[in-house]
């Protein structure tokens, strides 16, 4: 197995799905001769052809639109919006008309359409640039919703997602493009819908996804120095949401937290919460916790940035608070 | 040719100024290429961090067109606004404390390169979504005349907002309303690494005026009195309540996209033909072969800008960091006012 970076398996996936099948194309911002704002189309240009790999013109509305109605036309495109800052721009074509094509039409129409787009803070780029958007996509029904953290499942869930037939929205963080890992050659596909446990504990559950996963797993080792022993569940998927695999491992260990990075308020974190309270209420012996970014537009100071979002040192200790 | 026609104006517009107002316009010019060579040198020192787009190239399109406003007149920005907020009168100070982040800074650091905003002076913000500050002009605009003022907004923006769906609808609504509006596309040939004619289906762009039913030119963007005199013309027409004007600046930024960009999509030919035209050099022999000033009180100018910008660095630098306790603090405002 090779170690390539997030980036490099993006690409990999993108690569084997256009040589795969013919109707898949992609298109977007700069994704051409640029390779794309953060290179993960680098390279496909030369090897595919203007045809499958198409700039556009900065207008995202038309741009997921236009990936609609491609795909009602019968094609498969992958979208890839520069980032999920701009991709509000594009919100009616997203809520309004990917996620209702399906059902509103009674099941005859399809919509077989990815949205690929970067997202998440870090980088001090102030408000407008350093979103995660996650809950408003999880929030509206017939779109699905990936969010890898580690290259391999960049990879295996992008393929998937091209595979499936509804319209997916696909967020990739900017922090982990430069991030290494396993990652299968070939053919390898991550279902959609199967949390992963990157780490087995009995005394608390840590669920999380996307780059915060990488802090669950530092706070996690942290607490092991401790003697707390936690439990790590990457979600990878918001929609399907794995509530099976985080129910079972609250019911061991009794005790649950939510690492996101979206805002606190209204995020990903109180609907997984939530169903954690639903499903498993009478195994919990602590309330469910939040940990996540303030409810706040993110500053462009770096103390200032650091302090609003959630880190590995915020997770240790709402976890000694609870065990 | 619409260019010609604005040649001839910027003609007249250097035999009417006078020489304190040819030397402002000096002025500012320089104080915004300095500006950006040591924003640029502070960014490599890692002093200032996140995106950072230099406006070095393009002085003449925001000194032209604020030099013919008004103070109370409106303008509105991109993420590119460090020279639009330098020209409309900001002081170099509070800019490059933001910057750096500092609590001094023009939105005491919560901002950044790409979000600095002076309220006083009417500078209503640099806004990080392409296209997204032309319906906030639209709306400035109607605020104004809804007040019956007398005050013009002026927005720019870059030829990469052309394509978006807000370009379109605020022009049409501006005109349909009759909004005291100047829309100012600077058009440096490049959204990105894209080339205008790959993003934009009429690549003269001014041309878009005619369908909204609004004047429609084309200057030379790099000749700072060409385009002070179209902004004159378009907003003496606004403050007439006669709507709004489409500008094109054709102009040219010297470095890349943003600092982390090389560049490598244009050719070194072109830059150098570009740098050829030079709007600050453009100017300076302009004023020289008239006799409008000599070598001696332009270098002068120099001097001083050099001191104004190193005390502008000395300034951001010592300046304090904003408290912790101001991450919560400008989310909302309280009913009584406090923020
Ligand atoms: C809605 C939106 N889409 C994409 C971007 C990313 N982006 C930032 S600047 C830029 C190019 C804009 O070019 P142009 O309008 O010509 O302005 P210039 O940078 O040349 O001054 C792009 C695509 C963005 N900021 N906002
Ligand atoms: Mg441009």
């Amino acid at each position: 197995m090779a170690q390539i970076t997030y980036r490099e398996a993006l690409n990999q996936a993108l690569r084997e799905e256009l040589d795969r099948d013919e109707r898949v194309f992609i298109m977007g911002e700069e994704v051409g001769y640029f390779g794309g704002a953060f290179k993960v189309t680098d390279g496909l240009l030369a090897v595919y052809g203007e045809k499958r790999v198409r700039d556009t013109p900065i207008a995202e509305l038309t741009i997921a639109g236009a990936g609609v109605g491609a795909a009602m036309g019968g094609l498969k495109p992958i979208v890839e919006l520069m980032t999920i800052n701009f991709g509000l721009l594009a919100m009616d074509q997203i809520v309004n008309h990917a996620a209702k094509i399906h059902y509103m039409f009674g099941g005859r129409a399809k919509v077989p359409l990815v949205i690929r787009a970067p997202q998440g803070a870090g980088h001090q780029l102030g408000a407008q640039h350093s979103q995660s958007l996650e809950a408003y996509f999880l929030h509206c029904p017939g779109l699905l919703v990936a969010i890898p953290a580690t290259p391999a499942d960049a990879k295996g869930l992008l393929k998937s997602c091209i595979r499936q037939d509804n319209p997916v929205i696909f967020l990739e963080h900017e922090s982990l493009y430069g991030v290494k890992g396993d990652v299968p050659e070939g053919e390898y596909l991550t279902p959609l819908g199967q949390a992963s446990v990157l780490r087995e504990g009995k005394d608390i559950t840590i669920v999380s996804y996307s780059k915060c996963v990488y802090d669950a797993v530092a706070a996690a080792e942290a607490l092991e120095n401790e003697g707390v022993d936690a439990e790590v569940i990457d979600l990878r998927t918001l929609n399907p949401l794995d509530t099976a695999t985080v129910v079972e491992s609250v019911r061991k260990t009794g005790k649950a937290m939510v690492v996101y990075e979206g805002w606190r308020t209204g995020g990903a974190g109180a609907e997984i919460a939530a169903q954690i309270y639903e499903a498993a209420f009478d195994h919990l012996d602590a309330p469910v916790e939040r940990v996540a970014t303030l409810d706040t537009p993110i500053p462009y100071n770096a103390r200032l940035e650091k302090a609003a979002l959630p880190g590995a040192a915020d997770i240790v200790k709402v976890a000694e608070r609870m065990v | 040719m619409a260019l010609e026609r604005e040649k001839h104006i910027a003609e007249r517009a250097l035999l009417t100024m006078t020489e304190t107002q040819l030397l402002d316009l000096y002025r500012r010019m320089v104080l915004i290429r300095r500006f950006e060579d040591k924003v640029a040198e502070m960014y490599s020192r890692g002093k200032i961090t996140g995106f950072c787009h230099l406006y070095a190239g393009e002085e003449a399109v925001a000194v032209g067109a604020i030099s013919a406003l008004y103070d109370k007149d409106y303008v509105v920005s991109t993420y590119r606004e460090h020279g639009h907020c330098l020209a409309k009168g900001s002081s170099p100070r509070a800019v490059m404390a933001e910057l750096f982040g500092k609590a001094t800074g023009l939105s005491r650091g919560h901002g950044g390169s790409m979000h600095l905003f002076d309220g006083e002076l009417r500078f209503m913000g640099g806004y990080a979504i392409v296209g997204g500050g032309l319906p906030l002009a639209a709306g400035l605009g109607l605020a104004v005349r809804y007040k019956e003022e007398p005050q013009v907004v002026c927005c720019f923006f870059g030829d990469g907002a052309l394509p978006q769906g807000a370009f379109h609808e605020a022009l049409n609504m501006a005109s349909l309303w009759k909004l005291p509006v100047i829309f100012i596309c600077e058009n440096n040939f490049y959204g990105m690494g894209t080339l205008v004619q790959n993003a934009i289906c009429q690549e003269e762009l001014y041309k878009f005026a005619e369908p909204y039913k609004m004047p429609g030119v084309r200057v030379d963007g790099m000749d700072v009195l060409a385009v002070h005199a179209a902004t004159l013309e378009a907003a003496a027409r606004a403050r007439e309540g006669e709507g709004p004007s489409l500008i094109e600046a054709m102009t040219y930024r010297f470095r890349g996209h943003s600092m982390s960009d090389p560049a490598e999509y244009r050719s070194k030919r072109e830059e150098r033909i570009w740098q050829e035209r030079d709007p600050i050099k453009h100017l300076r022999r302009k004023l020289i072969q008239d006799g409008r000033a000599n070598d001696a009180r332009l270098a002068a100018i120099d001097n001083e800008v050099a001191a104004v910008i190193d005390d502008a660095v000395k300034f951001a630098e010592e300046s304090p960091e904003p408290a912790l306790d101001t991450l919560g603090k400008y989310v909302y405002i309280d009913a009584d006012g406090a923020e």
